[in-house]
């Protein structure tokens, strides 16, 4: 059994916030929930927040002047600025409430790209992405006649960047990259990237769906011109998520839906847009969602960014090493020094599927399947894998659990153990 | 634990029946579920009653699928084609012996939309023919 440093946080007090995590999958059988990166548990703290604006301030917003509209107002005006301050951004003009980071990257791909992007013109992506930063892209060159190139990932796992310099050229106009992998854990150099897309004259994208839940972020110090997250992976409910964008490209970019709230001022000839950031933001939003996220920052905050880094480098440490031990399972992904907490892995002999399966039967929540990763496993050469993904409520002993129950169901399968 | 995979499916996972290729086939026909890999390649020799004489089948994928397949080819030897066609969701479940949710149930299915498909010209997944 392993002992956790003193100075790493305490999951075990920490889960007891998380009451999700408090209930048996069958009897006698505990969860144990290592699925944080298809979606993340939510602390007492978001439910009571969310519960507490339906309760006491349930108001539409921006319009009305009675005290439950400037409650719910002010609420949801604060919950944006918690979000622009735990990223980083300078304003919380840059802050744009979306419903996911899949919406946000189609915002950029229909505001931003139908405008910049033109026949001839190139894209550059990784091997690396989750198809929600690789779709919107491939639609958009489809449509304006422009080229997709793709980073590819070297025998490390890792971003091969001697093919950076050759893949970025006068015709490139975005980069597009993904903080952490969701299958991986590769976290993406992202400064160095980053430089070097602007060096080239190109704009970049960052995907934070995986990187912003569990690693302390500066988009403004990162210089990203784009980066998007989901409120539901880092503690936040589902519903909402952010698109941060630098300012002077925001007011310069045409609207993505449209209709009330966007507006200053309309006539049955046309409209005058809002100003930042409510241009993007048409009609009524996910009020409470949008307070919900702002607790989500506030809890995880209060816990420390470099905190839950520190400790998921720990946990993961250990765990890749735990089932290092197991004959015939094969984790991927680069050494624990240069990933996160997600945990992609084959057992010789199991589909995903019936591994996912009999997991589940030991009160393990994991996921199997291609990830929303394609052409990734195109690259690993594999249809599907396993995925256990690890955050800031898990313990040790969870850990231990998953290779207790792998080498289980190895057994059940008549497939050699250790 | 052990329900879903009974000894039967495993017995068909470990050491399934007819799998191979036949070379010639009347009925050839291949798919595949790409969300997880699973794939199914079925070969059936019929004669002039349209009877199945021989069957084959081959792939890869999880342990529900591949058995599903094996017990299947197993099921319909010997079955004309008009005997076979209601063959239906119920019928797979009822020779697995075991209850599905709805994404383990397109690995059990997955071998008899191939035969539907091949035999039949239906594509949609059975159950969801009436959609």
């Amino acid at each position: 059994m392993f002992n956790q440093p003193a100075e790493l946080l305490d999951a075990h007090t920490i889960r007891e916030d998380f009451v999700a995590l408090n209930q048996e999958i069958f009897p006698g059988v505990p969860l144990v929930y290592l699925d944080s990166a298809a979606t993340s548990q939510k602390p007492s703290a978001v439910l009571e927040a969310i519960s507490h604006y339906y309760r006491r301030n349930n108001a539409n917003i921006h319009r009305g002047i009675h005290t439950l509209a400037e409650r719910a107002t002010q609420d949801y005006e604060n919950a944006r600025k918690k979000v622009a301050s735990f990223i980083g951004a300078k304003s919380s003009k840059e802050i744009i409430f979306v419903r996911n980071a899949t919406e946000g990257i189609n915002l950029v791909a229909q505001s931003w790209g139908r405008s910049n992007i033109g026949p001839g013109d190139e894209i550059l992506l990784t091997e690396l992405e989750h198809h929600s930063n690789l779709v919107p892209w491939q639609l958009l060159a489809q449509e304006k006649g422009a080229t997709i190139r793709y980073l590819p990932v070297d025998g490390d796992c890792c971003l091969d960047l001697s093919q950076y310099a050759g893949l970025m050229n006068a015709r490139t106009k975005l980069l597009a990259f993904t903080g952490m992998s969701n299958v991986l854990g590769t976290i993406s150099p992202a400064r160095e990237m980053i430089e070097m897309a602007h060096a080239a004259g190109a704009l970049v994208l960052v995907d934070g769906a995986q990187s912003v839940p569990h690693m302390p972020t500066d988009a403004a110090d990162l210089d990203a011109d784009f980066m998007v997250f989901s409120g539901h992976k880092m503690c936040g409910p589902t519903g909402i998520g952010v698109l941060y964008g630098k300012r002077a490209l925001l007011e310069v970019m045409p609207p993505f839906l449209a209709g009330g709230d966007m507006v200053r001022r309309v006539t049955l000839q046309g409209a005058e847009w809002n100003d930042l950031p409510w241009k993007f933001e048409a009609g009524t939003p996910n009020i409470a969602q949008a307070i919900g996220l702002g607790a989500a920052v506030d809890y995880l905050r209060a816990v420390g960014m470099e905190r839950i880094a520190a400790y998921e480098h720990a946990i993961v440490g250990y765990a890749l090493e735990a089932l290092s031990e197991l004959k015939g399972v094969t984790t991927l992904g680069p050494p624990a020094a240069k990933r996160g907490a997600a945990i992609a892995f084959t057992v010789d002999g199991m589909h995903p599927h019936d591994i996912a399966e009999l997991l589940n039967r030991e009160g393990l929540a994991v996921r199997a399947g291609h990830h929303c990763a394609m052409p990734l496993h195109q690259k690993l050469g594999l249809p599907a894998t396993t995925r256990a993904s690890f955050y800031l409520y898990n313990t040790f002993d969870e850990a231990d659990k998953l290779v207790v129950a792998l080498h289980k169901a190895q057994k059940l399968f008549g497939l050699a153990g250790w | 634990m052990e329900k879903l995979y009974r000894e039967l499916i495993l017995d068909h996972y470990r050491d399934p029946r007819n799998k191979g290729r036949l070379d010639p086939a009347d009925i050839s026909y291949e798919d595949d579920n790409p969300l997880c890999g699973d794939q199914i390649h079925l070969d059936l020799r019929l004669d002039e009653d349209n009877r199945v004489v021989e069957v084959a089948w081959d792939g890869q994928g999880c342990a529900i699928s591949m058995a599903s397949a094996s017990i299947l080819c197993e099921e319909i030897q010997g079955k004309t084609l008009d005997e076979l066609r209601h063959l239906g969701k119920d019928d797979i479940l009822g020779m697995l012996g075991i209850e599905l949710g709805p994404v383990r149930l397109k690995c059990a299915l997955l071998s008899l939309k191939v035969l539907k498909a091949g035999a039949y010209g239906l594509t949609a997944w059975p159950g969801k023919e009436g959609d």
